[in-house]
This record gives C-alpha cells, sequence and structure tokens, in this order.
C-alpha cells in the first residue's frame, strides 16, 4: 500500500495533522547570560573582531498532533509556558511547520 | 515527641543521607520520601535535599516540580507545614512555584564548591526562628545555578515582607541583593542555597548550620 499522502489544508479541522516544532528558548534581555559573555570574549583570540551581543539559548525540535496550525501553535505556547521555559528568566520563539 | 521530617528522594537528588544524618544528630527522626509518593505520611515537616533530580534537565527543577510528590508538598505548604527546600531543592520550589523568582547560572560561569559566611537577616521563619538576625554563619555552597534573580516588584515585596531570609557577606555568585535564601510571606516556606547538613559538625569545619535545621525541627514540634 502506498503511504499516505499528507492532509491537504482545505480539511483544517475535520483531520488532524502533524506540525514539525521549533523552540527556541533564550535567556530574557536583561537576565546575564555568562555563557553567552564568555563565548564573547573567546571570539577575539579567534581571530573574529567586531562580534558583539553574544546570547546562548537552546533549540528544542518535536513534532505535534493537531486540527490546524492555529491549535498547534496554542498547544506549543502552552507547553513552553507551563515547562520548556522559565518565564521569570527565559522567552521563547515558536516555529510551528505543516509536515 | 521529636519532630520527624520527610525527606523528598527525587531520582538524582544526593543529599539526603546527609540531611538525615544532621535531622538525626539533632533528635529528630528522618523518613526518605519517594517522589512518587502520593502523600507524605506522618511528617512534621519536609526537606528537598540537594542534588541533581531527574538530571537537571531541561532546568534545575523543571521536572521535578511535576513528580507526583509536589502535589503533596503543595498542599502540606498550603496547610502551614514547614518546607525547605536546600540548593537543587530551592529550584525545585521555585520551579514549583511555591517561591518567587529563579536561580540562574552563577555570573562567574563556575561551578562552587567552598565554604562562605551568610548572614541572617530575618527570624520569622521557619528555618531561622533559633537564630538571631545579624548572625554570621560559615556554610558551604555547591552549585553552578544559584544565581537568585527575580523582578523588582518581588524584591521588593520580599525586603518589605522581610522573606529575605539569608545574604551571603562576600557575594559568591551574582545573586541579587546578595541573597542566599528567601521565605515565603507566611514564613513557612524556606528556600537557601548554602548547605545546613553539610555544617552540622565541628568535624566537618564547622556546625553553624544546625541553628537553621534545629528551628526547622522546633517549627515542626511547634506544629504539632
Amino acid at each position: 500500500m502506498p503511504p499516505l499522502s499528507p492532509v491537504p489544508a482545505w480539511l483544517d479541522g475535520f483531520v488532524s495533522a502533524q506540525f514539525d516544532v521549533l523552540v527556541e528558548v533564550s535567556l530574557r534581555p536583561g537576565i546575564a547570560d555568562p555563557q553567552g559573555s564568555t563565548v564573547e570574549r573567546a571570539l577575539p583570540a579567534l581571530g573574529f573582531d567586531g562580534v558583539e551581543g553574544v546570547r546562548v539559548g537552546k533549540a528544542i525540535r518535536f513534532s505535534i498532533e493537531a486540527g490546524d496550525e492555529a491549535a498547534a501553535r496554542s498547544q506549543v505556547e502552552d507547553l513552553c509556558h507551563r515547562f520548556l521555559t522559565n518565564p521569570v528568566i527565559e522567552d521563547s520563539r515558536v516555529e510551528v511547520t505543516r509536515r | 515527641m521529636s519532630a520527624r521530617v520527610g525527606v523528598v528522594l527525587f531520582p538524582g537528588s544526593n543529599c539526603e543521607h546527609d540531611a538525615i544524618e544532621a535531622v538525626e544528630a539533632l533528635g529528630g527522626k528522618a523518613d526518605i520520601v519517594w517522589h512518587g509518593a502520593t502523600t507524605l505520611g506522618d511528617v512534621d515537616a519536609v526537606l528537598l535535599p540537594g542534588g541533581f533530580a531527574h538530571g537537571d534537565y531541561l532546568r534545575p527543577g523543571a521536572i521535578a516540580r511535576f513528580s507526583p510528590v509536589m502535589e503533596a508538598v503543595r498542599r502540606f505548604a498550603g496547610d502551614a507545614g514547614p518546607v525547605v527546600g536546600i540548593c537543587n531543592g530551592f529550584q525545585v520550589l521555585t520551579e514549583a512555584g511555591l517561591l518567587p523568582g529563579a536561580l540562574q547560572k552563577n555570573s562567574g560561569l563556575k561551578f562552587m564548591c567552598t565554604t562562605v559566611e551568610v548572614r541572617v537577616e530575618s527570624v520569622r521563619s521557619t528555618l531561622t526562628s533559633a537564630a538571631s538576625v545579624g548572625d554570621i554563619l560559615r556554610i558551604p555552597i555547591n552549585h553552578f545555578e544559584g544565581n537568585y534573580t527575580c523582578d523588582p516588584a518581588t524584591l521588593a515585596r520580599l525586603r518589605s515582607d522581610e522573606c529575605v531570609v539569608l545574604r551571603y557577606v562576600d557575594n559568591p555568585n551574582g545573586s541579587i541583593d546578595d541573597i542566599a535564601g528567601i521565605c515565603n510571606t507566611a514564613g513557612n516556606v524556606v528556600g537557601l542555597m548554602p548547605h545546613p547538613e553539610r555544617a552540622s559538625d565541628p568535624l566537618l569545619g564547622s556546625g553553624d548550620g544546625l541553628v537553621l535545621l534545629r528551628s526547622l525541627l522546633n517549627s515542626g514540634g511547634v506544629r504539632r
């Protein structure tokens, strides 16, 4: 049996689809990032001058099943707020792509 | 009757036996409470020990706060039960929202393992009631993420409500306002980065942590 083709967008809300998610977690502006500062200080020794504002964060990838992109995004944002980030010190940026 | 302390064991905790030893040296009783437990049993106080709960994956305390036992700890704290989080336990309490703020990486980006001096700033907490304001205690720290931070409104409230329990004499990690330990508004939930259980016998280099653990045992006894 051939593999099923991706669900077309006009079926949004009627069947669920898979979405690839990328969450970028970064320290909020104003929160010291000693890791970023250390990387920045090391760069001139390698001959990279003029690099400023280095911030180190993390990237989290997963896929999620949802009715449509808005539903996927809303679930991911809830997940970010409650688990993937600590809102006291971290921000997140979410990318959702239909598979 | 001696106070009974429930010492919560998460996968990755590593200071639970030190805590039990120190509590028992003071005449208290201590029981391990596994993180998967949904009740705390018959305890007068709860201690979340240091270590690396759930490997500190994602962030220290981020996964531990979802351990089943934390719901029981939340109920116990809501019922005015004394709860103390030491080091990783402090991180768990902030992630669980039982204490405000967060603990970020040390400003020097170094894991610190040394003995520091802390000053008792408030004696209205369950961990400092037997101490006096101004007491200087020599207690070891052992952490990478001990740099306490919070927003300005929270800091103002911590100060005005006398919730800053301990301050570093010489700030080792960049912690805002030199904060080494805080309590909630009611004073029954306390988090601190220094390890009082490692300063519980002169043989360990200091016995200065005993006054804090004695406070905890007393407050547990009072509750009963």
